[in-house]
C-alpha cells in the first residue's frame, strides 16, 4: 500500500487530489450560478415560447374535443362504405351537445376548412335539432342522410375521420401551398392561389442579392479602412458607424425622400440627361427601392467583420507575395483573399440572416413586391389572428436560418464571428 | 495612399478606379443621412428642395416642423418620446445587470457546457426578429402583460442581453484574474471585489454593451408592433405609422433629432472602445 502512504495531504489531512476536486466543483457551481439568472430568464421568456410556437402550429385538439364519441365509434370504420348507424348516433349526440353550448359554428368552420360544403349541411342539421324535428328513437342514419345529399356522400364522413388526430401538419403544408386532398394525399393548391411559394422565393432572392451587393461594396471599403493610416481610417470609419447607430426608420425615411419621383436621385438623372424630365422612372415601391435601401442599411454589418479580419493581416505578406514574383493581382488573389475568408463568411452570414427576416424596410419602400415572408407572418399575427399559421411559417423560416448556420459552421466555423 | 513613382500605368488606373469605388460606397453610406437635415428646416410642406432653398434664401427655411413636433395639436411625439426613453432606460438596466453577471460566469474557465449556454444566451440576436417577436408575444400575452410598459421592457431585455453578454465577455477575455485573487487574499469579499476591482476595469465593455442594448430598445419596432397598445406607442411606432400613411416634414424633424442622438451615442461608443483597447493593452 505504498501509493496510499505517498498521497500528498493538505494541512487539514484531506488528500490534495480530493481537495482540489472539491474546489473545482465549487468553482463550477459558482460560475453556473452567475449564469443562472439570465439563463432561466431566457428559457422562460424566450426558449419555451419558441417551443410553444411548435405545439401551436401542429395543434388540432379543438375538434378532437368537440366530437369525442364520433371519433371513438369511427375507429373501427374502414372508410370505404358509408359508416354504420352508431357513428351517426354518436355524431348526433356530439353535435347536439355543441348546439347546447353554442359551439356548433366553430365546428362548421373547422370542417369547412377540411372540405367545402360542411357549413350548409351542418346548418341544416342545426335547424332540425333546434326545432326538435329529429326523432331520437328512430334511425339516426336515415334521418340525417335524408337532410341533404351530402350527408349521404361517404367523402364527407371521410373528411370528418381525417380530423380525428389531435395534431395536424396542415399549417406547414399551407405554408408551402400544399394541402391534404380528399384521399388523404398531398396536393398542390390551384396555380393562381400559390402565394406563399412566391413569397419564399422572393425572400430568398432578395436576401441573396442584398448579400452579394453588400459584399461587392463592402470588400473594397473594408480593405481601404484596414490599410489606410489610423488617422484617416478613423475618420472614414465614421461613415460606416454613423449609419450603423442610426435608427432603421430614419434611414428608410431618407431613402423614401431620395427615391421618390421628384426626389434627388431622379433630379440627378434628369440633370445628367439620363432620363427626360417628364418621364422620371419609378424607383420606389418596387424591387429597386428594396435592394438599394436594404443594401445601404445592411452594409455596415458586412464591413465591420471584414474590417476586423483584414486588420489582423500583416501588410508584409502582400509584399512577400510580390517580391516572390507575383503581380499585385496574383498576390492579392493567392495571399490576401484566402486570409479574408473568415471575414467574408461572417459578414455574408450576418447580412443574409438579417435580410431573410427583414420586414420594415421592404414594407415601406417595396410596395406590393416588398411583401416578404416576414410581412406575411406579421399579417397573420395582427390581422387574421391565425396564430398557428404564423407560428408554422415562423418555424419554417427559423429552420431555414439554422440550416444556413449549419452550412456556415461546416465551411468556416462559427467561432470566427466577430462584432466590430 | 500615394503610389510609388515606378507604378505601371495599368496599376495606376486600377488604383484610381479602386479609390473611385470606395468614394462612391462611402458616399452611398453617409449621404442619405444628410438629406434629412436640410429638408427638416423646409418652410414648405413638400419634401423636395424648393427654389428658395437652392438659393439659400433665409425665408425658405423655418423651424415650423420642430414647433409642430413639440407643440402641435394632438401631437403623438411627446408621449412617444417619453415612453421610448422610459422603456429603453429600464430595458438597458435589466440587460446590463443580467448580461454582465452572466458574462462573469461565462468567462470563468470552470464554466460547464460553455458552448451550449453561450449559444442559448445569444440566440435572440441570431433568430430573425419576426420569429422572436411571435415567441415573445405568446409569453407576454400569456402572463397578461400585453399593452403594458413592463411587457415591452421584458421583450427588450431579451433582445438586448446578447449584446451585453458579447461585449462584456470580450472585455473579460483580456482581464487579468490575478487582481481579483489579490483582492481576495487581502480579505475582500466577492461582492466588494467585484464592485471595487472588477467593475471599474470592465466598465467600458459594460457601458458599450449598455449602449447597444439602449439603441436596440430605442430603435426596435417589430416586437413593439405586436405588444404595444395605444398608451405605449414609442417613437419607432409613430415613425412607422407616419411613414406608412404620409411622409410629413414633422417626421423629418424627429428624424433629425434621432440622428443627433445617434451621433452622441456613436461618439461615446467610440471613446469607450478606445479606452477599453488601451486598458487591454496595458493588461497584456
Amino acid at each position: 500500500m505504498s501509493s496510499e502512504t505517498n498521497k500528498i495531504l493538505t494541512t487539514d489531512g484531506i488528500p490534495l487530489e480530493e481537495s482540489l476536486k472539491k474546489a473545482e466543483r465549487k468553482n463550477k457551481i459558482k460560475a453556473f450560478l452567475l449564469v443562472c439568472p439570465l439563463l432561466l430568464f431566457l428559457i422562460i421568456t424566450y426558449v419555451f415560447p419558441i417551443g410553444e410556437m411548435f405545439t401551436r402550429s401542429i395543434d388540432d385538439k379543438m375538434i378532437t374535443n368537440m366530437l369525442p364519441n364520433t371519433f371513438k365509434s369511427m375507429e373501427n370504420w374502414d372508410g370505404q362504405e358509408m359508416p354504420e348507424e352508431n357513428v351517426f348516433e354518436n355524431f348526433y349526440i356530439d353535435f347536439k351537445k355543441l348546439v347546447q353550448n353554442k359551439e356548433h359554428g366553430k365546428l362548421a368552420q373547422r370542417l369547412n376548412k377540411e372540405k367545402n360544403g360542411f357549413n350548409t349541411i351542418l346548418k341544416k342539421l342545426f335547424r332540425q335539432i333546434q326545432r326538435n324535428k329529429i326523432d331520437e328513437s328512430g334511425s339516426f342514419k336515415e334521418q340525417i342522410t335524408s337532410l341533404h345529399k351530402r350527408f349521404n356522400n361517404v367523402e364527407y364522413w371521410r373528411a370528418i375521420k381525417r380530423t380525428a388526430p389531435p395534431y395536424t401538419m396542415a399549417k406547414y403544408l399551407k405554408g408551402m401551398d400544399l394541402f391534404i386532398d380528399e384521399n388523404g394525399g398531398i396536393a398542390q393548391v390551384e396555380e393562381d392561389r400559390r402565394i406563399h411559394r412566391i413569397l419564399w422565393l422572393r425572400t430568398l432572392e432578395i436576401a441573396f442579392f442584398v448579400t452579394v451587393f453588400c459584399f461587392l461594396m463592402g470588400y473594397p471599403i473594408a480593405h481601404l479602412l484596414a490599410t489606410l493610416p489610423m488617422k484617416y481610417s478613423n475618420l472614414l470609419m465614421i461613415c460606416v458607424l454613423l449609419p450603423f447607430w442610426t435608427s432603421l426608420l430614419v434611414r428608410t425615411a431618407s431613402w423614401m425622400i431620395l427615391l421618390q419621383q421628384q426626389g434627388i436621385v431622379n433630379d440627378f438623372f434628369v440633370m445628367i440627361g439620363l432620363v427626360s424630365d417628364d418621364n422620371r422612372p419609378e424607383m420606389m415601391y418596387n424591387k429597386v427601392g428594396t435592394y438599394v435601401a436594404m443594401t445601404q442599411i445592411l452594409l455596415p454589418f458586412m464591413v465591420l467583420p471584414l474590417y476586423s479580419v483584414m486588420k489582423t493581416i500583416s501588410p508584409s505578406l502582400m509584399r512577400a507575395g510580390k517580391s516572390l514574383g507575383g503581380t499585385p493581382f496574383v498576390a492579392f488573389w493567392k495571399v490576401y483573399f484566402p486570409l479574408t475568408i473568415p471575414g467574408i463568411g461572417a459578414g455574408c452570414l450576418l447580412v443574409f440572416i438579417l435580410a431573410i427576416g427583414y420586414y420594415i424596410t421592404p414594407a415601406l419602400v417595396g410596395g406590393a413586391s416588398g411583401t416578404l415572408i416576414s410581412n406575411q407572418i406579421a399579417y397573420h399575427m395582427k390581422t387574421t389572428l391565425d396564430w398557428s399559421f404564423a407560428s408554422a411559417m415562423g418555424l419554417m423560416l427559423l429552420t431555414g436560418v439554422l440550416v444556413v448556420y449549419w452550412i456556415y459552421n461546416k465551411l468556416v466555423g462559427v467561432d470566427n464571428i466577430k462584432l466590430g | 495612399m500615394a503610389l510609388p513613382k515606378y507604378t505601371e500605368t495599368r496599376y495606376r488606373v486600377w488604383h484610381y478606379f479602386y479609390i473611385g469605388i470606395c468614394t462612391f460606397v462611402f458616399f452611398f453610406l453617409i449621404a442619405p443621412l444628410f438629406v434629412i437635415f436640410p429638408l427638416s428646416f423646409n418652410a414648405e410642406e413638400f419634401l423636395v428642395f424648393s427654389e428658395g432653398m437652392k438659393r439659400l434664401d433665409p425665408d425658405a427655411f423655418s423651424l415650423r416642423w420642430y414647433e409642430d413636433m413639440i407643440y402641435g395639436t394632438k401631437n403623438p411625439w411627446g408621449l412617444a418620446a417619453k415612453n421610448s426613453f422610459i422603456i429603453a432606460i429600464f430595458a438597458t438596466l435589466g440587460s446590463v445587470i443580467l448580461g454582465t453577471v452572466a458574462a462573469l460566469g461565462l468567462s470563468s474557465r470552470h464554466m460547464p457546457y460553455k458552448g451550449l449556454i453561450m449559444a442559448t444566451l445569444i440566440s435572440p440576436m441570431i433568430v430573425p426578429l419576426i420569429i422572436s417577436g411571435v415567441a415573445i408575444f405568446f409569453f407576454i400575452a400569456k402572463v397578461g402583460l400585453a399593452a403594458t410598459h413592463l411587457g415591452i421592457v421584458i421583450a427588450h431585455i431579451i433582445l438586448g442581453t446578447p449584446f451585453v453578454v458579447i461585449t462584456v465577455t470580450a472585455t473579460l477575455s483580456g482581464f487579468d484574474h490575478s487582481v481579483t485573487r489579490a483582492a481576495a487574499s487581502l480579505g475582500s469579499n466577492p461582492v466588494n471585489t467585484f464592485m471595487k476591482i472588477t467593475l471599474p476595469l470592465i466598465l467600458p465593455g459594460v457601458i458599450s454593451g449598455g449602449l447597444f442594448a439602449f439603441v436596440t430598445s430605442f430603435d426596435e419596432v417589430v416586437v413593439v408592433l405586436f405588444l404595444a397598445g395605444l398608451d405605449n406607442t414609442t417613437i419607432p411606432i409613430q415613425m412607422w405609422t407616419g411613414l406608412r400613411e404620409q411622409l410629413s416634414p414633422t417626421i423629418l424633424a424627429v428624424a433629425t433629432c434621432l440622428i443627433v442622438l445617434s451621433v452622441l451615442i456613436l461618439v461615446s461608443a467610440e471613446l469607450l472602445r478606445r479606452r477599453s483597447e488601451r486598458l487591454r493593452g496595458i493588461n497584456r
